[in-house]
């Protein structure tokens, strides 16, 4: 019985790892391209899937609203990130704070005013009810692990082999040297930030079915990203993704038998905080040294 | 000479005239217009708090709602299970809440920029589920808070009982104010500024940056925790759900409107949290968050120094003119 139990928080902790770590690369993306943490990107997020559920709502089928919701995405991301956050982008981290503050604000204000700030259901394009013979794992539990491992693969495919990859990887690492070869560093740095939103729409649409939509529905699970992000390295995808699922498995089982249900918000703040001061590189990065 | 004098005039004035206002206040608007003026008060008093750490010191805190969720339940608890007159609560709201900001402060005070952020925002999300739990409801009194009995003035005092919370509100404020004037213009005040301009030219000159930030962290989170304690005092209800995110954000908000590093800002972003989103709620309730977070922007892009900047531009200008 006790197996059963452990079984069922294991898999329930995999699902919500796999969106944490899809949160989690976006924000890694973010950081990448122009070393900001964004606040925003929960917000960012539900209001994608709420875009999502109204293209739904207009007939659209599940899969092309999916892929018009990612496509919108990347746009909107894009353009707040040439209008809004590159004009701040070398300035002090107070200003940058602020401007993702005001997205997060006027996203939220965005969601509740133009949908109603109720509860509501978002469909699952996976099978409902267990997976056959396998009772641990929902039929929309196995299809978010499995979207997101295609997901990392295609973000990873992107980075290894591909010439806008190499050239976004370059400008992460190097502005100036990536400017002067002829890279269009900025155009890069937006590309990133589309790439974040699109992900993090990913996250959005998948977690809803699970926690029901509604306006303050990122706000722990941009918790958690933040804290897989730490957890794996700022600047490492693989090391975030690997950090989402940690962190999810962490959650779910400590959630379960250590501290119950209602302290998971305080479980990710001591995270945080704990991986900041105890390793704030992260769990498989090497101290980066900077030169005073 | 003149030419310096006369934005000091300029200044004098319009400290002057607000202070007759807001001891006029009492006798001048309705019952209602008070409560939400000794809101202002309130507000201005977390401000003042968060400004030092930000404005002056430059470390950002996204979770200040925290320190003034603290002192809410502090007083609360205090009034209700101790008895202790509403006013008293306030020294020791003000020690325990100094105590646990600096306790926050000192690992928070390694933190570099954006990580403190990302820490006290982590706070802010965390912390009404925290007072939710069953272990501290006996405290907290769980998702419904605690509801206070109806406020009473201390026996001699002779006008009505919003008078009282009032008078005891904006007292506190202007005590608040004084405390950040002597802070801000001594020694410790041109410390926090080296810190906040240059972290690393300020620990070449002496300069205990982490001893600092906790100390000033505590002094932030004292000044929350006050605004917290004067809260549950003024609205007699305290409730987890009114400790979310958005009241650690409102405070940046304010701070950033007002005027970074400016005591008058600290006021004017109190002003401007209290009522523009009550004006603007009238249009539409969901509109109130997208109006602070376009001003959030507009600020960034066009006054850098937020409203108090406007004015002080306005005042420099004047005294320009009439020196020719």
């Amino acid at each position: 019985m006790s197996t059963d139990i452990f079984l069922h928080q294991l898999f329930a902790g995999l699902t919500a790892g796999a969106i944490y770590a899809s949160l989690a690369v976006a924000l890694v993306m973010v950081w990448r391209s122009t070393h900001h943490l964004n606040f925003a990107q929960g917000e960012m997020a539900m209001f994608s899937t709420y875009v999502a559920l109204a293209l739904i709502e207009a007939g659209l089928g599940y899969w092309s609203a999916f892929a018009a919701t990612l496509g919108l995405s990347f746009l909107a991301s894009v353009a707040i990130e040439r209008l809004i956050v590159a004009p701040v982008a070398r300035s002090q981290p107070l200003a940058t704070v602020i401007v993702f503050v005001a997205l997060l604000a006027i996203f939220h204000s965005l969601a509740s005013w133009l949908f109603t700030p109720v509860l509501r259901e978002f469909p699952s394009p996976f099978p409902a009810g267990t997976l056959p013979g396998f009772p641990y794992l929902s039929g929309h539990a196995a299809g978010v692990v499995a979207l997101t491992l295609l997901e990392l693969a295609a973000v990873w495919l992107f980075f290894r082999f591909t010439r806008l990859g190499l050239a976004m990887r370059a400008v992460a690492q190097n502005p100036v040297s990536s400017r002067l070869v002829g890279i269009p560093a900025a155009r890069m740095l937006a590309l990133g930030w589309g790439l974040a939103g699109a992900l993090g729409a990913c996250a959005g649409m998948m977690i809803a079915p699970i926690i029901y939509l509604d306006p303050n529905m990122m706000a722990g699970v941009l918790l958690y990203g933040f804290a897989a992000t730490l957890l794996g390295g700022i600047a490492n995808p693989w090391g975030a993704a690997a950090g989402g699922l940690i962190v999810g498995l962490l959650d779910s089982l400590v959630g379960a038998w250590l501290i119950g249900p209602e302290l998971k918000l305080s479980f990710a703040l001591t995270l945080i905080v704990a991986v900041l001061l105890v390793r704030p590189a992260g769990l498989f990065a090497r101290a980066q040294r900077s030169r005073v | 000479m003149t030419g310096k004098s006369r934005p000091g005039t300029f200044r004098q004035i319009l400290i002057a005239g607000a202070l007759a206002l807001a001891l006029a206040a009492p006798w001048l608007v309705s019952d209602y217009r008070l409560f939400q003026l000794t809101q202002v008060c309130v507000l201005a008093i977390a401000m003042l708090g968060l400004n030092l750490l930000t404005g002056w010191c430059g470390q950002i805190s996204l979770g200040h709602g925290a320190f003034f969720a603290l002192g809410a339940y502090l007083s609360a608890w205090f009034m209700q299970q101790a008895g202790i007159p509403d006013w008293l609560t306030l020294p020791g709201c003000a020690a325990l809440c100094f105590t646990a900001g600096w306790l926050f402060g000192l690992p928070a005070a390694r933190l570099e920029g954006l990580y403190l952020a990302l820490a006290s925002f982590a706070l802010a999300v965390a912390v009404p589920q925290l007072c939710k739990h069953p272990v501290l409801s006996a405290w907290t009194g769980g998702s419904n808070g605690l509801v206070l009995n109806a406020v009473e003035a201390p026996a001699l005092w002779p006008l009505s009982a919003e008078h009282w919370t009032y008078a005891l509100a904006l007292c506190t404020l202007l005590a608040a104010m004084g405390l950040t004037h002597r802070l801000v213009r001594g020694q410790l005040g041109l410390a926090m500024r080296a810190l906040r301009d240059h972290p690393t030219a300020a620990s070449t000159i002496g300069i205990n940056s982490a001893r600092l930030k906790a100390q000033i962290f505590g002094v932030s989170a004292m000044f929350a925790g006050i605004a917290g304690a004067l809260s549950a005092i003024t609205v007699r209800y305290v409730g987890p759900d009114s400790f979310d995110m958005f009241l650690s954000i409102s405070l940046l908000v304010g701070i950033v409107v007002g005027g970074l590093a400016s005591i008058p800002g600290s006021v004017a972003g109190a002003l401007f949290v209290q009522f523009v989103p009550h004006t603007a709620e009238q249009i539409s309730r969901e509109a109130a968050w997208a109006i602070y977070g376009a001003c959030l922007l507009i600020a960034l892009w066009v006054a850098p120094g937020g409203l108090a900047g406007l004015v002080r531009r306005m005042g420099d200008s004047r005294g320009a003119r009439t020196t020719g």
